[in-house]
């Protein structure tokens, strides 16, 4: 079962390299079996060491492929480990990978660039899997980088147009700064414990490092750094509303599902080091409330279907940092799971109304495709409803309201947390809905020209039965409490304990919880269904419509970057504009230019120069040997 | 035969050979050029002579043949040159020859 | 003897520095046969009578011929003697007379500083000694010395050949009306 581990990778990065060797020649239906079907078989294969894992119960498998090198005592190997935490993250690659590969067959059938497109989300897919697996940090480098070179690929795949270059360069250099903090992190990892197995730094952890010490809470902040930027966090969020500049299923795989969710693992993986560091934990803590309420506003406010599902990526990665901050590590993994199977749906449906309305992206210019596209329509429904975590029904309604119990109640959580939290439902509750009635209700602005084809709508009915049934293996505990998903995850991941004051009256904030999102679908209904005037209304006052522009444009950070980073640097380029650098170069070439130049005037074909400069040359070499 | 001292006699050898260089610098004729060559030719056959009188072997004469016969030679291939120069470039300045300049 | 050579030298300077100030080339060749005539007797009282005979009839009535006939060949006018004055200028002269006194000093530091020879009795080396050791040890270079004169006599011939130009009768109606 064990020497199954390394097909998982293998197989997409085989499809990536035929595709990229020879993709121009297959047909577009040999693309496609290569391409979907190398993600089908791993997911098959997932599934086979799946149902082994769940029922055997080991501690973890582990294969060791080759040893990578060796070089001073330093021997990474290409090894992978796959214990619960992995199964989790590769069952939802594989898995809702394969369904967007799927739904991508028919989305990009259009494309001339069919080939290049499943060439790198074959390869996107293979780095991920390396990323989950790897047993050592530097194999899990390896697949961040991966993922970064695969994101960059697949923003850029229109290349033609400018604007997408641009947004895929902004998405690299982003995420290059987290990577290079993250870099830094395993330097100092290397530097104290001599190897970057996982699981040995993992062990050797807690006795070399008290807790509080300064080097924990420094390699914590730098992986940190590292997570912020993958994962499209503050301070670092900046590209991700701009990297849906991408196709549609690039949207839905990787910066919904699967590589904006690295950042999730890496801290997940390393969670000794940071319960080594309380600080460093906090700080995860804020930084998810913050960037998820900070997001929420944004979403608030555009207009574009998919910016309105990035923003909300980047606020329920908030929520997922939210809860690994607070040490409730087993919920956050929960809410990444949820939050993969109803951020795909949502952005495959976008996809597939986008396709529907030719490459129509404002909602403004969208509405009553309640009728024409009913299988979408549901779908979204379900989708937004789990998104907003609407009770009982929908499984973002146990996975959300975990982490805002652990938020108040766990042992780390304090009521500023909770509140953020509790807030951003409320508003997430009420821009899922805004962005569900403006679509799909209201008069229809733009014909829909032909509705999805069936390997559209099958993904997209997959996905939204996950998210309603998925949230039922794991229910609150006086709800009924099946703890089925902490328990596969008890023997990686370290539990926690609510305080027991709280825990009699959790009732209570359940139903707070659930009041608050029902009651932001009625504020969206408000606005938006019932009176629609009102909120031109609103909008007239001064400080509002200052507001709007604020939140619309992320905050502000863009132009704050704009000014702190970019001007001065360009400013400093176009210094040195003429390359002072390589004038060290270019001057040597220009003296020997001028050399020459002044040598080859030498040569004026009198022949009285020519005798002189014999007589000169005599009379030095006779006063030199003199001299000497 | 009284002697005559041989740093006299390489002094003498010494200044022709420098007016005859002088004057190759100087003249910008091709055939003044060339007679100032056989200036500086006739100062060094002199050196020669002057060193087998000092050490009384005909190694010096001999030699001063040998510089005489190469003259010769030299003098004879060079006035045709320069009778060729003459006809090609109607002018006697070493000036006008720089084709092969830069 | 030594006021011969002493008289000699000293009308072999004056001479060269004749043949070298002057600008009308017979002069200056008639300055150069002086000059040659006056190291001959150098070489006379230096004890090398044969070397004196054979430089007055090579170099100067040899060589010099020679060049007399090729300026008479040239055809030189007043004109040519105008411009060689022109080009003699002062700012011309100057520069390498510096570099010559220069190279001069040097040469005579290096002759005088060397330890003054003993002043020995002057023996004259005579013909047939130079005679016996040219067609001793000296034989190959006598051959190549008649190689070299062999390759002269060639080389001044074909060198000193002059073509007529003949047109290509495609062009004569062109260079006839050019």
């Amino acid at each position: 079962m064990e020497d199954l581990l390394w097909l998982i990778p293998a197989l997409p990065f085989l499809g990536a390299t035929l595709l990229i060797l020879f993709g121009s020649r297959f047909s577009r239906g040999a693309v496609a079996l290569i391409g979907a079907g190398s993600v089908g078989v791993s997911a098959l294969i997932t599934l086979l060491l799946g149902i082994g894992f769940l029922a055997d119960r080991p501690a973890f498998y582990h294969q060791e492929v080759w040893q990578w090198f060796n070089v001073a005592g330093f021997n990474p190997s290409v090894a992978f480990h796959l214990d619960a935490l992995s199964v989790v993250f590769l069952f939802v690659i594989t898995f809702v990978g394969f369904l967007i590969h799927l739904y991508s067959t028919a989305y990009m059938a259009a494309d001339e660039d069919f080939s290049r497109f499943f060439a790198c989300m074959n390869l996107f897919v293979g780095s991920m899997l390396v990323l989950v697996m790897a047993d050592n940090l530097l194999l899990l480098y390896l697949g961040w980088e991966g993922v970064g070179l695969c994101s960059y690929l697949l923003i850029g795949f229109w290349y033609n147009e400018p604007a997408n270059g641009y947004a895929a360069r902004k998405a690299f250099i982003i995420t290059r700064v987290g990577d290079t903090a993250m870099a830094i992190g395993l330097f100092m990892l290397f530097q104290s414990f001599g190897t970057l197995n996982i699981q040995s730094i993992l062990a050797e952890a807690p006795q070399a490092w008290p807790i509080g010490s300064e080097m924990a809470l420094l390699v914590a902040l730098l992986l940190l750094g590292g997570a912020v930027g993958k994962s499209g966090q503050l301070p670092l969020q900046t590209w991700l509303p701009d990297a849906m500049a991408g196709p549609t299923p690039v949207s839905a795989l990787i910066h919904a599902a699967t590589m904006v969710t690295a950042g999730v693992y890496l801290i997940t993986r390393m969670y000794v080091l940071f319960e080594l560091a309380p600080a460093a934990q906090l700080t995860v803590a804020t930084i998810g409330a913050v960037t998820l309420l900070i997001a929420g506003f944004s979403a608030l406010t555009q207009y574009d279907l998919k910016r309105v599902l990035a923003y909300s990526t980047i606020s329920q990665i908030g929520y997922m940092f939210l809860a690994l901050g607070v040490g409730a590590w087993s919920a956050g993994i929960f809410h990444f799971m949820i939050h993969a199977f109803f951020k795909a749906l949502l952005f495959l449906c976008a996809g597939a109304i986008i396709l529907a309305l030719h490459h129509e992206q404002d909602m403004r210019r969208m509405g009553g495709l309640r009728q024409r596209m009913p299988v979408v329509f549901w779908t979204f429904l379900i989708g937004a409803a789990s998104l907003a975590a609407l009770p009982i029904i929908t499984a973002g309604f146990y996975s959300k309201d975990q982490i805002l119990w652990y938020a108040l109640a766990g042992e780390n959580g304090n009521i500023w947390l909770y509140m953020a939290g509790l807030a951003g439902a409320f508003i997430t509750s009420v821009y899922t809905f805004r962005m569900v009635f403006i679509t799909f209700y209201g008069e229809s602005k733009t014909h829909v020209s032909h509705p999805p084809g069936r390997l559209i709508t099958v993904p997209l009915i997959m996905l939204a039965v996950l998210s309603l049934v998925g949230g039922f293996i794991e229910l609150p505990h006086n709800f009924g409490h099946i703890t089925l998903f902490s328990d596969l995850l008890a023997p990686v991941l370290p539990g926690i304990r609510a305080s027991e004051a709280l825990a009699e009256n959790e009732w209570m904030f359940q139903l707070l919880a659930a009041v608050v999102s029902l009651g932001g679908v009625y504020i969206a209904y408000l606005f938006y269904l019932k009176s629609p005037s009102l909120l031109p209304s609103l909008k007239r006052s001064n400080t509002a419509m200052a507001l709007h522009r604020f939140w619309h444009a992320g905050w502000g950070f863009d132009a704050l970057y704009d000014t702190l980073f970019v001007r001065p640097y360009v400013y400093l380029a176009n210094l040195n504009k003429r390359d002072i650098i390589d004038s060290f170069y270019t001057g040597l070439a220009r003296t020997a230019e001028g050399f020459h130049v002044m040598f080859s005037d030498t040569q004026n074909g009198v022949l009285r120069n020519y005798v002189m400069g014999m007589v000169v040359g005599a009379i030095m070499i006779l006063t030199i040997s003199l001299l000497l | 035969m009284s002697t005559v001292s041989m740093e006299a006699a390489l002094l003498l050898a010494g200044i022709l050979f420098m007016l005859g260089l002088i004057s190759v610098l100087i003249r910008r004729n091709i055939i003044f050029m060339l007679v100032s060559v056989e200036i500086m030719l006739n100062a060094a056959g002199l050196a020669f002579i002057v060193a087998g009188t000092r050490w009384v072997q005909p190694d010096g004469q001999i030699m001063f043949i040998f510089i005489l016969t190469m003259a010769a030679a030299e003098v004879s291939v060079g006035l045709a040159l320069i009778l060729q120069i003459y006809h090609q470039l109607k002018t006697l300045d070493s000036d006008a020859a720089n084709i092969m300049k830069g | 003897m030594e006021l011969t050579f002493y008289i000699a030298a000293t009308v072999a300077i004056l001479s060269t520095v004749m043949v070298i100030t002057r600008y009308n080339m017979i002069h200056v060749l008639l300055y150069l046969v002086v000059s040659f005539l006056a190291v001959a007797v150098v070489f006379f009282s230096l004890g090398a009578p044969f070397m004196a005979a054979l430089e007055i009839i090579i170099y100067a009535g040899a060589i010099v011929v020679l060049i007399i006939f090729v300026i008479m060949m040239i055809n030189l006018s007043q004109e040519d003697v105008q411009r060689e004055k022109e080009w003699l200028q002062p700012a011309v002269w100057v520069g390498p007379a510096l570099l010559s006194a220069v190279l001069l000093a040097e040469l005579a530091y290096i002759i005088t500083a060397a330890n003054p020879t003993q002043t020995e009795a002057l023996v004259a080396v005579d013909a047939k000694v130079v005679g016996l050791a040219l067609f001793g040890p000296y034989i190959l270079g006598v051959q190549l010395s008649g190689i070299l004169l062999m390759a002269g006599i060639v080389g001044a011939y074909h060198l000193g050949r002059q073509k007529k130009k003949v047109i290509h009768r495609f062009l004569q109606e062109r260079s006839a009306a050019a």
